[in-house]
């Protein structure tokens, strides 16, 4: 098979599926199962409001405080919950701390499980059969198609989320940000360092003063 | 069931492509069927994810994510009898032959409160049966080597291997039987690591282990 016929059977696959979701809504609609500002708000409220800006203000407030580190790594639903963050796959959250000597790294090898009150909806990398067949087994290959290389010294823990419980990783604080305000620190954090495929970049790598 | 939804560990799906500044729904047609199918309240025998892992194999990889949803919700809403096979198809056949026309519109605002409501609401409150756990953190156990025709949260690549307790969830949900329909449906729920080396053999990469949460009956003592 070609690449261009490749491409034409997903476009097309893409144009079918629009026209069941279509005829899907309809039905719905006119069976008074949902009604269209419903599906308008659900989108508009993934789209603008549950996402991975959550995560990182947990995460920042771990960083800055350290009893509420602690809370979190104890009890990371309430932990969490007391931030706002709760609901739909996030009932039962449990925070993995990264530190020198370990490193965590969270899959769904069954599904795309994943902790939506903190993160949002998961990134089409993370539903793909390559990393749901692959993170399980070659973790250190994986990391390393993500620019992270993981010394050997560092023992690499890979969590599969194969219960209701949700996973989310505590990244290491990088040195050189122990002055910035919080709001600063989360625009550091990014989705994938809570994923455990990314570590959160220093500011001021070089200790230059900026 | 050893469906092909099971992929931990197999071979041959690539690299992992990665999209820089990804959107959340690429396509309109995905959001509004995330949005239909967390709000639509027709329950799903045995679990919309066992639906999922029921449909065709070969469609099950030819499909996206949502695609996938959206095939098992339209096949669970025709089993509840929400409509029929014929009149998805029907109305399937009017928007390949309209495809600008957008589906009919009618707003209620009280169920978008609720539907709001629900996205962020505390799960309910699950009575479980108070089960002493048969197994205590630090404890030697093995998984089972069981090939259960349901739905079950034991992968593959997991079941026969040696691993050790690690944390106590308490006493949780079974999914297999919760999926089954059968009692009871509370088992206590362990995390468990497994060392690389003995989920991969000398394939297996330095310094690694992996973590699984295991229900009791999937463990026995080592």
């Amino acid at each position: 098979m070609t690449q261009t016929e490749d491409r034409d059977d997903h476009i097309d696959a893409e144009v079918d599926a629009a026209l069941r979701a279509k005829a899907l809504e309809s039905l719905l609609i006119e069976k008074g199962l949902i009604s269209t500002d419903l599906i308008d708000e659900v989108v508009r409220q993934y789209e603008e409001d549950i996402g991975p800006l959550n995560g990182a203000r947990v995460v920042a407030r771990a960083w800055q405080d350290s009893s509420y580190r602690e809370w979190l790594l104890k009890d990371g639903t309430a932990a969490i919950a007391d931030m706002g963050y709760i609901g739909r796959q996030g009932a039962d959250m449990v925070v993995l701390e990264n530190t020198p000597t370990v490193h965590n790294l969270v899959v769904c090898t069954l599904c795309s499980c994943y902790p939506w009150p903190v993160l949002g909806l998961p990134p089409n990398w993370y539903k793909s059969f390559a990393y749901r067949s692959r993170a399980v087994r070659e973790p250190r290959t994986v990391l390393r198609e993500f620019g992270l290389e993981i010394a050997e010294s560092v023992e690499v823990r890979v969590w599969d989320s194969n219960s209701e419980v949700r996973y989310m990783v505590l990244p290491e604080q990088p040195a050189g940000c122990e002055a910035l305000s919080e709001e600063a620190l989360v625009s550091l954090i990014s989705r994938d360092a809570m994923i455990g495929v990314a570590k959160v970049e220093s500011p001021n790598p070089d200790g230059v003063e900026q | 069931m050893n469906g092909i939804h099971d992929m931990g560990g197999m071979h041959g799906f690539g690299p992992i492509e990665y999209e820089e500044d990804e959107p959340v729904f690429h396509q309109r047609w995905e959001g509004r069927v995330y949005a239909m199918i967390t709000n639509t309240a027709v329950p799903v025998p045995g679990g919309l994810r066992y639906a999922i892992e029921r449909m065709g194999q070969a469609l099950y990889l030819a499909s996206s994510y949502y695609a996938r949803w959206m095939h098992a919700r339209i096949q669970t809403l025709i089993a509840a009898d929400i409509f029929t096979q014929a009149e998805f198809d029907e109305r399937l056949s009017y928007y390949r032959q309209n495809p600008q026309a957008a589906p009919p519109s009618r707003e209620d605002l009280e169920t978008v409160q609720r539907a709001i409501t629900a996205i962020s609401a505390p799960p309910p409150k699950r009575e479980v049966p108070d089960i002493q756990p048969a197994f205590k953190i630090g404890d030697a156990v093995k998984s089972r080597n069981m090939h259960p025709a349901g739905h079950t949260r034991l992968p593959r690549y997991a079941r026969g291997k040696n691993a050790v307790v690690v944390k106590y969830y308490g006493v949780q949900g079974f999914d297999d039987a919760i999926s089954a329909g059968t009692e009871p449906n509370s088992q206590p729920l362990y995390c468990v690591r497994f060392e690389g080396r003995d989920l991969w053999g000398e394939s297996a990469e330095p310094n690694s282990a992996v973590y699984l949460d295991m229900w009791e009956s999937y463990l026995e003592a080592l």
